[in-house]
């Protein structure tokens, strides 16, 4: 290891983000359940209590509209709040308060006020936590006009995305895959700030484009090299940003390799793949040579055996078997 | 004019004679806005105050301008008497580019930077986690605001008045919960909807102070929010008013009310806010006839030029769409 290398954690990584917003800014604040003392659910907090005062490390009742809406409430009165909710799946509790204040009230104000309130959440599948901790509802939020959504895949995005997201004046909701806590990699020490508005090539090949972001994007990497193996050149968009999305660079990738596989822990129908997919349609249907393929999560809520979550899960295997359709190999 | 940190409202003539025109302004607004509803000036949801003028013109007495006021969909009354200018209010009511949401919101969401109005919100009990969060960046911040939130009795059956309470207790922080307790979530009766209908004791029960006030007296609401107002100042934690009220017109436009009966409404016209605080100053003898011809002359003519304001309003361009949905961008 060099000096200019180190090993780090996704989850070290995204509280040195939090602990480097709280030492940069007053204003900043983090709040959720059992982020203090507990040191957080996945504990991406622990240590912050200790160094921090609670009143800045504020453990929250099981509250979460209350806590989610107060986050909104404090970024109104000019605080930077960072708000933790454990899963996207108790993020439905406060789901009036994401949707109907954080992305409306800018709007609704004819721009007078603004929601500068950062809100992070674990998604997806993989620890056996079976249908109501497990999904992957990212999409959804995508939905919705007012809100920014990211989605930082890799140890650089989830170590400088917070630190954008707190700068921006728009409510940012951040989804962080459970199954990328543990991940370890090298962090270049000189890297720094990551934008939060494009997506990016993260794998650069010429048969075919698989677009993915989040937890999907190492089995994405992974069925690549696997493709590799057999001469098929994929090459790997990262989107990084789910709202607003950077269309320009999944097209311009489409454009060259004529072929697209989406790659989504998300659900088919009705779903972000599907907007994707209707993208790549309207804006370079004449560029392609095959129909856009998906592979998606089984349309049933997540299982708790551990097969059976695997088997409803994207894996890499699909992943090859549905770029290779789309070359008719 | 009163200092909005003192405890007790000083009821001298002139003061007397503000919160009688403070209720009477609202009330000839409403009836000007039910006027150009039926002329189709005015569209979409549109919900009267008229019967509960004492709660808002009483309550914001004890408020100061740093502090922070979050209000529900009838919150004409509220924006009024926060200082909220009527042109730019009745020009929201139109959908007029001057209004003071720009014309976004309409009447249900009347925002204003410069009072901190932060609305306007019409999902019931979706305003009181955003007053809890103000309050919470006023005492992060060490500044003496507080946050002061209007809600209804209906907003009691949501989570969020629960939740909101605790953690605001919890946190000890400066918020003021005014329960507007008009009896009737839209056409549902406050005992067909609640197993305690004491809405005051389910505030004791989060260890939240909080007291019955008549609503219909103005100088009750005033002297009750200033109490409460002090204590809460002095670092003394959140506090409700459950404000007994009755709302004299239909729910919204689309109401045909018939869930109450014709007599109920008449009966409580008897405490009607204004003709109360009107007779008892009769009575006491500081107010004359000519106070009451010329508070109504210059509501009018306060009204004239607010109508006169919103009909000569513009049009938002149809190219101006999105904006304001991102800060300096335009949604993709």
């Amino acid at each position: 290891m060099t000096d200019n290398v180190r090993e780090i954690t996704y989850r070290d990584a995204v509280r040195e983000a939090i602990r480097e917003a709280l030492l940069a800014d007053p204003r900043v604040f983090l709040m959720g359940e059992d982020v203090g003392r507990y040191g957080g659910c996945y504990a991406v907090t622990k240590g912050l209590l200790d160094e921090f005062s609670p009143d800045r490390i504020r453990d929250t009742p099981l509250s979460e509209s209350a806590f989610v809406g107060a986050g909104i409430g404090a970024a109104l009165g000019g605080m930077r709040p960072i708000v933790e909710i454990m899963t996207v799946n108790f993020s439905l509790l406060a789901l009036d308060q994401i949707v109907n204040n954080a992305a409306t009230i800018r709007h609704m104000s004819g721009g007078q006020f603004e929601v500068p309130v950062v809100i992070r959440m674990a998604t997806g599948a993989g620890r056996q936590l079976a249908a109501q901790h497990s999904h992957s509802l990212e999409g959804w939020y995508a939905h919705i006009p007012g809100l920014k959504v990211v989605t930082p895949a890799t140890l650089e995005d989830a170590r400088f995305m917070l630190a954008t997201a707190l700068a921006d004046p728009n409510p940012v909701l951040i989804f962080e895959h459970v199954m990328l806590y543990n991940r370890s990699g090298v962090l270049s020490a000189d890297a720094g700030p990551v934008d939060i508005r494009s997506a990016i090539v993260r794998r650069p090949g010429k048969h075919v484009t698989l677009v993915t972001y989040g937890g999907t994007l190492f089995k994405t990497l992974n069925a690549a090299e696997t493709l590799a193996k057999g001469g098929v050149e994929a090459e790997v968009v990262d989107l990084r940003v789910l709202r607003p999305l950077d269309a320009e660079t999944v097209l311009s990738s489409v454009r060259k390799t004529r072929r697209a596989v989406i790659v989504d822990e998300g659900w088919r129908s009705g779903s972000l793949s599907a907007e994707i997919s209707a993208r790549i349609m309207e804006e370079a249907f004449w560029d392609l040579d095959a129909p856009v393929g998906r592979v998606c999560s089984a349309e049933v809520p997540i299982p708790y055996p551990h097969h059976l979550e695997e088997a409803a899960l994207p894996q890499p295997a699909a992943i090859v078997a549905a770029a290779k359709a789309t070359l008719g190999v | 004019m009163n200092d909005s940190h003192s405890i007790k409202p000083h009821l001298t003539r002139d003061h007397l004679l503000g919160l009688l025109h403070g209720m009477i302004r609202v009330r000839r607004f409403e009836e000007k806005c039910a006027e150009l509803y039926q002329q189709e000036k005015i569209r979409g949801f549109m919900h009267l105050y008229i019967g509960e003028e004492a709660i808002a013109v009483g309550a914001m007495q004890a408020l100061a301008p740093a502090d922070a006021v979050v209000a529900t969909y009838r919150e004409h009354g509220h924006a009024l008497a926060r200082g909220v200018a009527m042109d730019g209010v009745m020009a929201e009511m139109y959908g007029k580019a001057e209004g003071c949401s720009h014309g976004r919101g309409g009447s249900m969401h009347l925002f204003d930077a410069t009072t901190r109005f932060y609305g306007g919100n019409a999902i019931v009990g979706g305003g009181l986690p955003l007053a809890v969060g103000l309050a919470l960046a006023e005492k992060m911040q060490q500044r003496d605001g507080i946050a002061a939130c209007f809600f209804g009795e209906g907003a009691v059956a949501e989570g969020e008045f629960h939740e909101s309470l605790n953690l605001a207790e919890l946190w000890r922080l400066p918020v003021l919960f005014v329960c507007e307790n008009n009896l009737y979530a839209m056409g549902t009766r406050l005992e067909r909807s609640e197993s305690q209908p004491d809405i005051h004791i389910k505030a004791q029960s989060y260890n939240v102070p909080a007291e019955v006030v008549d609503g219909m007296d103005v100088v009750a609401v005033e002297a009750a929010a200033r109490r409460v107002c002090a204590a809460i100042r002095a670092g003394g934690g959140p506090a409700l008013l459950e404000c007994r009220t009755y709302r004299f017109r239909a729910h919204s436009m689309f109401d045909p009310q018939l869930y109450r009966d014709r007599a109920e409404i008449e009966d409580w016209k008897h405490s009607d806010p204004i003709d109360r605080l009107a007779s008892w100053m009769r009575e006491t003898g500081v107010l004359h006839d000519t106070d009451i011809t010329a508070i109504e002359a210059q509501v009018d003519a306060e009204i004239t030029q607010a109508v006169g304001f919103a009909e000569s309003g513009r049009w938002e361009p149809v190219a101006e769409l999105a904006r304001d949905v991102y800060a300096g961008e335009v949604a993709t």
